[in-house]
């Protein structure tokens, strides 16, 4: 179907005109959007068309044929403790995430905005770990972390508390990768929060303080934060499709364990099609990580709409 | 007045804004805690991270030594040319292959313009995970597994690219294309000696966006690469940390900071268009 875009067609004339106030043959338009086309259609549609068709299969790499099982793979799944295990972990990994680097990215962000001076050097200290190399900073995070020598337990015994084994406990161990997360997309977020901001006119605050409302809190709550809500919305949205996507930090720090209890879907795909070879099931396990992906997508698309009309 | 209050009149600073410093100016430090951990933890002996207490600075300083432990273990500047070869040439056919479509969407008038934005769109939803069976199956059956080509293969196309210079290209006025086509100029030369130019910014920010996204990439150099000599940074960092089985703290952590700091430092010269480049993506 896309194929169809490289072959010229006729057009009217008028239609070139109309844009360009010149007549360029409309086949020029095509080999500019040729290459572009053809990868597309090479490392994107076809790969996909192609994942899906496999997952209705037994296919295994290597393997000389392959045979068509209908919805087999789906079922299995269905009835496999180890997928639903890394979907929950992976939903309970965003829950965490979410709310963690949104808050704190507002909290920062309106904070830096109402400064009069040092708002870059503020910016760039909380963007760093957005362009760090998550597995060099993963290792750093580990030590930081560790149960007897980490920092983060000398800090929690000084103050009193006893320490934590993050790594080895079933129940820490998804709040630990989450700390790593929101620390990582947190500058992210401000960024956002703080053009968001900067699109707010300060009529309105002036507005507001001539009904009276001259208190930080009262402006906030009054004024940023319904104009921030579209913001707020596309924020949320974009977190929670990073935070799904969840791999580089359990692939190098913990690898499921303890017990499995730090599995994430994109790791156990990754296993079932990459270490074991077993394309169907893990084709399988793609086409429903893709379909939760292009749900959230959605949501960001019509929060964009709203925002355009807003 | 009391003094110190007029000492921060001066300095324009109101006592709110004393605050909202203090508070900032700490949670700046947690943010960069763990890179100054991991300098610290660079530059003294392992030991010192295993003793009860925690230190500020080193006890023992030892300079450069715990990298050149590192760089004996591991061949980390052949991990860092492999990232800077697969980043550079990703960044080149991204831009060679994205501005002419963009270009082509923005200003061109043809059949299938709209079907190739809504799947430009689309794209854009679609993580390297979902493709990444499929192209695995196709180099393993062409034989081009483990080579900087299988490295570099999914990211030739940023539809991110052809959306955000779409954007840019649009607001070029036409004017000055019709005013260059008039004095003779072909479509090729109006595209690259006029309007990429002044597009600068914006392909800066791509730029910096893209080096960024794929000297960092783990998930797919892990599953196409095989042999040593071409891990990228991240693939090389996993395979040094699997290795150092002695549990030698301050040679990894010295191959970490070696590795983090080329794109830090890109960063602090180019934060403007970084920064700029995530607006681009999200609000506007």
């Amino acid at each position: 179907m896309a194929l169809s875009l490289v072959t010229p067609q006729p057009r009217p004339a008028d239609a070139a005109e109309k844009r360009l106030g010149a007549r360029i043959a409309p086949s020029i338009a095509y080999w500019f959007a040729a290459p572009s086309i053809l990868l597309l259609v090479a490392t994107l549609l076809l790969p996909i068309l192609v994942v899906v068709a496999l997952s209705f299969t037994d296919y295994e790499l290597g393997a000389l044929g392959l045979s068509f099982l209908g919805f087999e793979n789906y079922a299995a799944l269905a009835d496999d403790a180890t997928f639903w295990r890394s979907l929950k972990n992976t939903a309970y990994y965003t829950v965490l995430v979410v709310p963690g680097s949104v808050l704190l990215a507002l909290l920062l962000a309106v904070l830096i905005s109402g400064l009069s001076r040092g708002r870059r050097f503020y910016q760039i200290a909380f963007f760093l770990p957005v362009t760090s190399t998550l597995i060099a900073m993963a290792t750093v995070w580990k030590y930081l972390l560790h149960g007897a020598i980490g920092p983060v337990n000398h800090l929690l015994v000084f103050l009193g508390f006893p320490a934590l084994e993050f790594f080895g406990n079933p129940d820490l161990v998804m709040p630990a990768l989450a700390i790593i997360g929101i620390w990582q997309l947190v500058g992210f977020n401000m960024v956002l929060f703080i053009a968001g901001l900067t699109a707010i006119p300060a009529d309105l605050y002036e507005a507001a303080a001539v009904d009276g409302m001259d208190r930080p809190w009262e402006r906030f709550f009054t004024v940023t934060l319904p104009l921030l809500g579209p913001t707020t919305m596309f924020v949320v949205v974009t977190s929670s499709i990073t935070a799904f996507k969840v791999f580089d930090t359990v692939a190098v720090l913990t690898r499921g364990a303890p017990q499995g209890a730090s599995d994430v879907l994109l790791y156990v795909t990754y296993l079932e099609g990459f270490q074991y070879f077993r394309i169907g099931p893990a084709a399988a396990m793609t086409v429903i990580f893709l379909g939760i992906i292009m749900v959230l997508s959605l949501l960001q698309a019509r929060i964009i709409e709203r925002r355009v009309h807003y | 007045m009391p003094p110190l209050t007029l000492a921060l009149r001066r300095l324009g600073l109101t006592p709110r804004e004393l605050a909202t410093h203090a508070v900032l100016l700490l949670a700046a430090f947690a943010v960069l805690f763990p890179f100054y951990w991991m300098v610290l933890t660079a530059v003294r002996p392992s030991q010192e991270v295993f003793s009860a207490g925690f230190s500020w600075l080193p006890e023992t300083f030892v300079g450069l030594d715990n990298l050149r432990t590192a760089l004996d273990q591991a061949p980390l500047l052949r991990f860092m040319l492999n990232g800077a070869i697969v980043c550079a040439g990703i960044l080149v056919v991204q831009l060679l292959t994205a501005i002419p479509c963009a270009y082509a969407l923005a200003k061109y008038e043809f059949r299938g313009r709209d079907l190739l934005f809504a799947l430009t769109l689309f794209g854009l939803c679609v993580p390297i995970q979902v493709p990444a069976l499929p192209l695995y199956i196709a180099l393993a059956f062409t034989g081009l597994l483990d080579s900087y080509f299988a490295l570099m293969l999914p990211f030739f196309l940023s539809v991110f690219a052809i959306f955000l210079f779409r954007q840019v290209f649009k607001s070029f006025p036409d004017e000055i294309i019709h005013a260059a086509r008039l004095d003779g100029l072909s479509e090729m030369e109006i595209l690259w000696r006029i309007v990429v130019p002044s597009a600068g910014p914006a392909i800066a920010a791509f730029a910096v966006f893209s080096i960024t996204a794929h000297w960092n990439d783990l998930y797919w150099p892990l599953i196409v690469v095989t042999s040593k000599e071409l891990a990228p940074p991240p693939l090389g960092m996993m395979y040094f940390a699997d290795n150092e089985t002695g549990a030698n703290f301050g040679a990894l952590m010295a191959a970490a900071t070696l590795l983090t700091a080329p794109l830090m430092i890109i960063f602090l010269f180019a934060q403007r268009h970084f920064i700029r480049g995530v607006t681009m993506t999200g609000v506007k």
